[in-house]
């Protein structure tokens, strides 16, 4: 693997910044890094500086690059106990007080997430009930996600979360198998919205009881993550919920004592402060 | 308890990183039992483990440790002297700031969390001041990172191949970098306690 230097990549950073509008500067320097590696390998790019070349001068491939620089990897009914818990504890709750729920996956990447909470929600018999708006910065993993189609290999480990969630049925009752492919069952998420937004610059626009927004600040580094989470409070009603991933923490964050935990093991937080 | 001394130890190490894999658990609990509850560097272990356990591993490796074994939080800071596990299923970066990173990137090696990420990172971060050590294994993750480790002017240790249960790791390791030392797991204790007693 060959090293690349901090400079360049601000400087790649700061070309982004100026011609597109998207801020890297702040994004966890580890990770960020190997995906330049990673796309300086895959496109046969001499270094650095030549990546740079062909984003100001290629608005097209700026796209595939957004694409290739964020890392997508998700499952259905990842952390299956989190989910229970989500269906046992936080969504009861939450029905208590109102008739409807709103929720928003921030970061949602190709849609793994937006299937299992309207699965949960369905067998909850409140899927009708919902607003579920998802949101990623990547277009093209957003197009994935409204298509709602799998490999069948992802599916099998989808099935085995299923499984350890205890979901009323077999998973492939929500798919269909064409040609290879895991078609999902699109009745589930006719009423999603999936949209464009960079939770870096992008406003506040909604609140929401739920906030899930999980694996996607590990990405970033403190700061960066102080300033998201900023906006995620923003968006979430008093006495609503923030999910993170089981293994991020607020701990470190400044706004941490606005929030109390729910769930210490699947960091489920609390908004009990404006 | 005799003492062992070692080429190219010093007391101006920063951290200690190990990588493992299959035939590596014994080796491991073996060293956890035997590190001084003093002991000053933080040792930061990769291993290889089933991706949809998330507990049980780390209760398992406490069981006969000195010291708690901690499962690093995303942008967790190092401290002196802790020993810490990478998370299931995720990747364990270091950063300049000496803290830790996740990430859910693509296997490496098949393997995530992946050896050759923490080594490489944990050497960009540590420099000529990194012990890496890498123990019994079937396949090869860790073996770019060991190398990343001794380029950097970092101390490089693996496991005795006739000690190991499976040697196809630290094998290799040894076929693309110079190692400094093979050593059995006894004798890795034995470093960790010339370690302990360079630091007094
Ligand atoms: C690893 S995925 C998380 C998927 C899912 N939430 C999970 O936990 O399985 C991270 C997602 O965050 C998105 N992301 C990265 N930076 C972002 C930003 N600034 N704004 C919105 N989404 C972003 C990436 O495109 C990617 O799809």
């Amino acid at each position: 693997m060959q090293e690349i230097h901090i400079v360049d990549i601000r400087k790649l950073t700061e070309i982004i910044k100026t011609k597109y509008g998207y801020d890297f500067t702040n994004y966890a320097i580890s990770s960020f890094k190997r995906r330049i590696l990673r796309i300086l390998e895959l496109y046969k790019f001499s270094g650095v500086d030549a990546l740079a070349k062909k984003i100001t001068d290629d608005p097209v491939f700026f796209e595939e690059f957004i694409s290739e620089i964020t890392v997508n990897v998700t499952e259905m009914f990842r952390d299956p106990s989190f989910w229970r818990i989500l269906r046992d504890k936080i969504l009861p709750n939450i029905l208590l007080n109102h008739k409807r729920v709103s929720i928003w996956h921030a970061g949602c990447s190709s849609g793994e997430e937006v299937y299992s909470i309207a699965i949960l929600l369905k067998e909850m018999g409140i899927l009708e009930d919902s607003k579920i708006i998802a949101t990623d910065i990547d277009d093209r993993i957003l197009e994935r996600a409204r298509s709602g189609v799998y490999t069948v290999k992802n599916m099998e480990l989808n099935e085995k979360n299923y499984v350890r969630f205890r979901g009323e049925n077999e998973l492939n009752k929500y798919f269909e198998v064409k040609n290879g492919l895991a078609y999902m069952d699109k009745s589930l998420v006719k009423d999603v919205s999936y949209r464009k937004h960079d939770l870096v610059n992008g406003i506040v626009f909604n609140k929401f009881d739920i906030v899930l927004c999980r694996n996607v600040m590990i990405y970033f580094n403190q700061n960066l993550q102080n300033d998201v989470l900023k906006k995620l409070h923003e968006s979430i009603f008093k006495y609503g919920y923030l999910a993170i991933g089981s293994k991020e923490s607020l701990i470190w964050c400044e706004i941490a004592n606005k929030f109390i935990v729910v769930n210490n093991e699947e960091k489920i937080y609390k908004k009990i402060k404006e | 308890m005799n003492h062992m001394k070692f080429q190219g130890l010093h007391n101006n190490f920063k951290a200690i990183v190990i990588g493992g894999s299959a035939g590596s658990f014994q080796g491991i609990t073996k060293i956890l039992s035997q590190i001084p509850g003093d002991f000053p560097l933080p040792v930061i272990m990769c291993l290889h483990r089933l991706k949809h356990v998330r507990n049980g591993f780390i209760e398992a490796l406490s069981i006969k440790s000195i010291k708690d074994v901690i499962e690093p939080y995303d942008k967790e800071p190092i401290k002196r002297g802790k020993v810490y596990l990478a998370p299931a299923n995720y990747h364990l970066s270091i950063e300049l700031g000496h803290y830790f990173s996740l990430s859910t990137e693509e296997m490496v090696n098949n393997s995530r969390p992946s050896i050759d990420i923490t080594m490489e990172t944990a050497s960009y971060v540590y420099k000529n001041k990194l012990i890496g050590i890498l123990l019994s294994g079937a396949n090869k993750d860790g073996a770019l990172g060991m190398k990343r480790i001794k380029d950097s002017g970092g101390f490089t240790v693996v496991q005795d191949l006739a000690d190991c249960m499976i040697d196809t790791m630290p094998a290799a390791a040894l076929e693309i970098t110079k190692i400094d030392h093979t050593l059995t797991v006894d004798n890795i204790i034995k470093l960790f306690f010339e370690i302990h007693n360079l630091y007094k």
